[in-house]
């Protein structure tokens, strides 16, 4: 029962649990489990909970940090906010989908691989998935600025192949560099939250009883056929995890922006957040932002619960 | 460290009205135990009729919701599991994994204070015949091996009652039979009460001195598996162990120590001690006990004897014995079993028969009793 | 371990078996690891960027940002902290992630346990709750925690806010990692050893607690790690403390030395042998 490997997702990654009972209910100690949650859900409120609303309230007061801040309940400035930023929040909808999308596309094969074709080698796999995860991750996205430099051997290869061009016309890329274009932020978006996807694809498609595509093969499905009617929808649940995990918080990315991007072209509403917070000390717009990507999260995870049920998220 | 409570000598383990409800569900309903101490006593029924919800009441693992739980003269019902004199053998043996064999068999004695426990875990793992075995991991062990560990840990402690789960549900028929004759001569050896909990009557009927037929949440019958086999009070008991053919009738008339009873094609003798004493009653009777003669060979059988006239509709080569369906006039079946004696002769579907036996064979049930309790969906014994 | 798994899959697990037929050709080579070379690929993909780290953890840059092969050179890694202010920064997320993993660990084990083995009211709301802050992204937890510090004026920004901010966000992962953990624990095992005359007190600690470590431990690592590599929430929360990722973000604009990759190179080292070891004393544990 290896538990490191697969742990940081909970229940989403439960590769091939035993049938256990649930657990009997303990009606005697009544008062037990508040005690037990106490300390840690008074910590969550008081440090994620009341931020939040803090946040709102904040969203809605005007002043300047000069002369100081007063609540005037004023919604005009998540209009304000929005007609200044639409770019940004377009632009964050916009990379963080394709990074989404590149993701499930890299990370599918290698689950795939790691479920059905690793034997002997699949814990190797898993560490190998996992250790980076663990390391800087700072360091690790500028290491694709090495990668993606003007004369380094993968962008040369872009270019002398031609695929530079194609990307260009699309608006991925700038004549001959990948650096500071939308394309550097998405790979390195896509990058940051692979492992995100991979561990439940990875997850689901290992619970998958390899008998059920045998027995689509005996009913005549080609490998493509059983892979379309039976392997993809059963590694739903898996795939939809973690396009949740990775879509929100590469919406709220700013790091992949301001590293491998050029501001302002390449500006997330993250590095508008930050920007507005930090610099700017514009504190309504910033908050009026930040709390407009919360209230998004909340919505997609609402609807994600309401599928799958409490239970099922963690 | 706990101290459980000690019963001196052999005490009778008494259930009296226990109750168990959930909700609006009636799990146990009731019932009234006597096992005496020292016997190899089993619980038997089809799933969900109360037997684990006994056994885990017993063990203190479920409150009851009212009755009494008696080992002697000491009330456990209300003790916390670990104040009982009573072990359990689970039914997937719940061997701690992060403790070797030779650990989980000192568990208890080490609860318990006691410090040396090497020669009772010697002792044993010998009896269970796993010498040498001591520093495996319960993960290292196959199913069968564990199986002996869980008996080891919970006899180790000499309980007044040892209570055993459907332990033997997860082996393989071969390491189950063997394991049925092995837990049979560890309880002759060592003398404590077992209380066995299974589904399966042939288990129930091999190993236990006395068996109780659960159905739910209520006794159904108890006795000895020859009493019960051959005298059952219910018609889920007839259906439940063995197979039975019944046959609807009313009664006629009485003949000194026999019963009349007129079915559609003739007249049944019945035991009149065997009768439930309604005016209508199911005869039954089983297929082993049943004799086929070809009809044109109709006066060979003893006159006293009962006798139906029947078609053959199907047969089935068991090896050891030939199974016949016929159909008697009102259209019902009736199984017949033929040992394979080595007559040359087999039956074919289409034959004309005659179907007797030996009125003592007879059984009669309340017509009122369901002719398919006891059974599944298939008619097989549930 | 049994050659057929839960899963009915046998070791040798091609498939489908059904529709295997000899491929001699190299396009019929191709087709048919079409998928494991899409993934292997996808692995390149995954591993490259620590393999850059590590090689440029070898290079001396030619000028101020290391992101350029220059030359060889082991500078690096014989003086590790010569960069001014680097190896403080390190000590400070140390400490950070040290005093917030344990704070961490012991709320949310408490929590996970209250949550995987009672049913009460409000639990589904709970769990909805500790899901939120693993969800939102982190530019907004870090500037809604701005915000309130700022607005209560009673702990300045600095280290203190940096680690209530730590704690607070580590809570989600530990209770889902411990609860994982304890949602594989046989109930029937705590019934085994109250039947073998322990009390609640000794099933918890001789039973529960041992089998439910491995996901404590797990926890605690993935806290730790989680922690010293935070940027975001501790950026908006610092105030003028610096910590490692911070460091390393300004290096980015001022100037990138080569040690910042030495550092990165020695945690790939020790996550991967961090996780190796524990590979390795769970299969040993499972031979004893």
């Amino acid at each position: 029962m290896s538990t490191l490997p697969a742990e940081p997702l909970g229940s989403l990654v439960q590769p091939g649990q035993p049938d256990i009972p649930p657990p009997r209910a303990r009606l005697r100690s009544r008062r037990l489990p508040y005690l037990l949650l106490l300390p840690a859900l008074a910590w969550l409120a008081v440090f994620f909970v009341v931020p939040t609303i803090t946040l709102f309230s904040t969203s809605l007061q005007t002043g300047s940090i000069y002369e100081g801040y007063t609540l005037t309940f004023s919604f005009s400035n998540y209009l304000d906010a929005w007609t200044r930023f639409w770019p940004q929040m377009l632009r964050s909808l916009l990379y963080a989908g394709s990074a989404t999308l590149m993701a499930v596309l890299i990370a599918y094969p290698l689950a795939y691989s790691m479920a059905f074709k690793a034997g002997r080698w699949r814990n190797v796999l898993l560490i190998l998935v996992i250790a980076p995860f663990f390391t800087s991750f700072l360091i690790r996205t500028l290491a694709w600025k090495t990668i993606l430099a003007d004369n380094s051997i993968v962008v040369e290869l872009l270019n002398a192949l031609g695929i530079t061009d194609v990307l260009s016309l699309v608006g991925l890329t700038t004549g001959d560099r990948v650096l500071a274009t939308p394309l550097a932020v998405i790979t390195g978006l896509t990058y940051n939250h692979l492992p995100f996807m991979i561990l439940p694809l990875y997850a689901a498609l290992e619970r998958l009883d390899i008998r059920l595509i045998e027995a689509a093969s005996d009913l005549y499905a080609s490998p493509f056929a059983a892979f379309r009617k039976v392997t993809l929808p059963l590694s739903m649940p898996g795939l939809v995890a973690g396009t949740l995990l990775t879509f929100i918080p590469a919406c709220g990315d700013f790091i992949n922006a301001e590293l491998l991007g050029s501001m302002p072209a390449t500006a997330m509403i993250g590095n508008a957040i930050d920007a507005q917070f930090l610099r700017v000390l514009d504190y309504p717009s910033a908050a009026a932002l930040s709390f407009t990507l919360m209230v998004g999260v909340v919505t997609i995870v609402s609807l994600y619960v309401r599928r799958a049920g409490t239970e099922r998220l963690l | 460290m706990s101290d459980p409570i000690r019963i001196a000598g052999d005490a009778a383990l008494r259930l009296v009205s226990l109750s168990k409800r959930f909700g609006d569900v009636v799990a146990v309903d009731g019932i009234d135990l006597t096992i005496p101490a020292g016997s190899f006593f089993a619980l038997l029924g089809p799933s969900g009729c109360g037997k684990t919800t006994t056994l885990r009441m017993i063990a203190g693992l479920e409150e009851p919701t009212s009755g009494q739980i008696l080992i002697g003269d000491v009330d456990l019902a209300g003790q916390k599991p670990y104040r009982r004199p009573v072990n359990t053998v689970f039914q997937n043996y719940a061997l701690f994994p992060h403790l070797d064999v030779y650990q989980n068999v000192a568990f208890g004695l080490r609860r318990r204070g006691i410090r040396d426990v090497a020669a009772q875990v010697e002792q044993m793992l010998a009896m269970v015949e796993l010498t040498g075995y001591g520093k495996r991991r319960p993960s290292q062990l196959s199913g069968g091996q564990q199986q002996r560990v869980a008996v080891a840990r919970a006899l180790i402690n000499q309980p007044s009652v040892l209570l055993l789960d459907e332990p033997l549900g997860a082996l393989d028929l071969k390491l189950r039979r063997q394991m049925q004759l092995e837990l049979k001569r560890i309880q002759s050896e060592v003398g404590t009460t077992f209380v066995h909990v299974t589904h399966d009557q042939e288990e129930a009927m091999t190993m236990a001195d006395t068996v109780a037929v659960m159905n739910d949440g209520r006794i159904e019958q108890l006795g000895s598996p020859v009493e019960l086999y051959e005298h059952p009070k219910t018609t889920f008991a007839a259906n439940f162990l063995g197979q039975s053919n019944l046959i609807d009738g009313a009664v006629e008339s009485t003949d000194g120590d026999l019963a009349i009873v007129a079915v559609p094609g003739g007249r049944l003798a019945v035991p009149l001690d065997r009768m439930p004493g309604t005016s209508q009653v199911h005869v039954g009777v089983r297929p082993e006990k049943l004799t086929l003669t070809p009809a044109d060979q109709a006066e060979s059988i003893p006159s006293h004897h009962n006798r139906l006239s029947a078609v053959v509709v199907e047969t089935r080569f068991l090896g050891v014995s030939t199974e016949y369906i016929v159909r008697i006039l009102s259209g019902q079946r009736l199984a017949i079993f033929v040992q394979n004696a080595g007559q040359p002769d087999q039956l074919a579907p289409g034959a004309d028969v005659s179907v007797s036996w030996d009125p003592a064979h007879t059984f009669a049930l309340d017509v009122r009793q369901a002719a398919d309790a006891g059974l599944d969906h298939a008619g097989v014994p549930a | 371990m049994a050659i057929i798994d839960r899963a009915g899959r046998s070791d040798r697990a091609d498939l489908p078996t059904a529709n295997r037929r000899p491929r001699r050709t190299p396009v019929g080579w191709l087709r048919e690891h079409i998928v494991l070379i899409a993934g292997l690929l996808a692995l390149f993909y995954l591993l490259i960027p620590n393999i850059v780290v590590v090689v440029l953890s070898f290079n001396r840059p030619e000028g101020r940002f290391n992101y350029n092969w220059n030359e060889f050179s082991v500078d690096a890694w014989t003086n590790p902290c010569a960069v001014a202010g680097m190896c403080d920064t390190l000590a400070v997320s140390l400490r950070i992630a040290v005093l917030s993993t344990l704070a961490a660990v012991v709320l949310g084990t408490l929590a996970a346990f209250a949550l995987s083995r009672h049913r009460f009211r409000g639990r589904g709301g709970t769990n909805v709750l500790i899901f939120f802050p693993m969800a939102t992204p982190e530019v907004v937890m870090g500037s809604a925690l701005l915000a309130l510090f700022v607005n209560m004026t009673i702990v300045p920004l600095g280290f203190w806010t940096i680690l209530i901010a730590h704690i607070m966000f580590l809570l989600s992962y530990v209770i889902v990692t411990v609860k994982a953990r304890l949602a594989v624990l046989d109930p029937r095992l705590e019934e085994a050893a109250m039947d073998l005359y322990a009390d609640e007190r000794t099933t918890f600690w001789r039973v529960t607690f041992p089998l439910a470590l491995p996901g404590i431990v797990a926890a605690g690592l993935l806290a730790f790690a989680l922690s010293f590599d935070d940027f975001i929430i501790t950026n908006f929360n610092a105030g003028s403390e610096v910590t490692f990722p911070m460091f390393v973000w300004g290096a980015a604009q001022r100037g990138m030395p080569p040690q910042v990759n030495v550092i990165g190179t020695m945690m790939f080292v020790a996550a991967l042998a961090a996780v190796v070891i524990g590979q390795f004393a769970g299969r040993r544990r499972r031979m004893r």
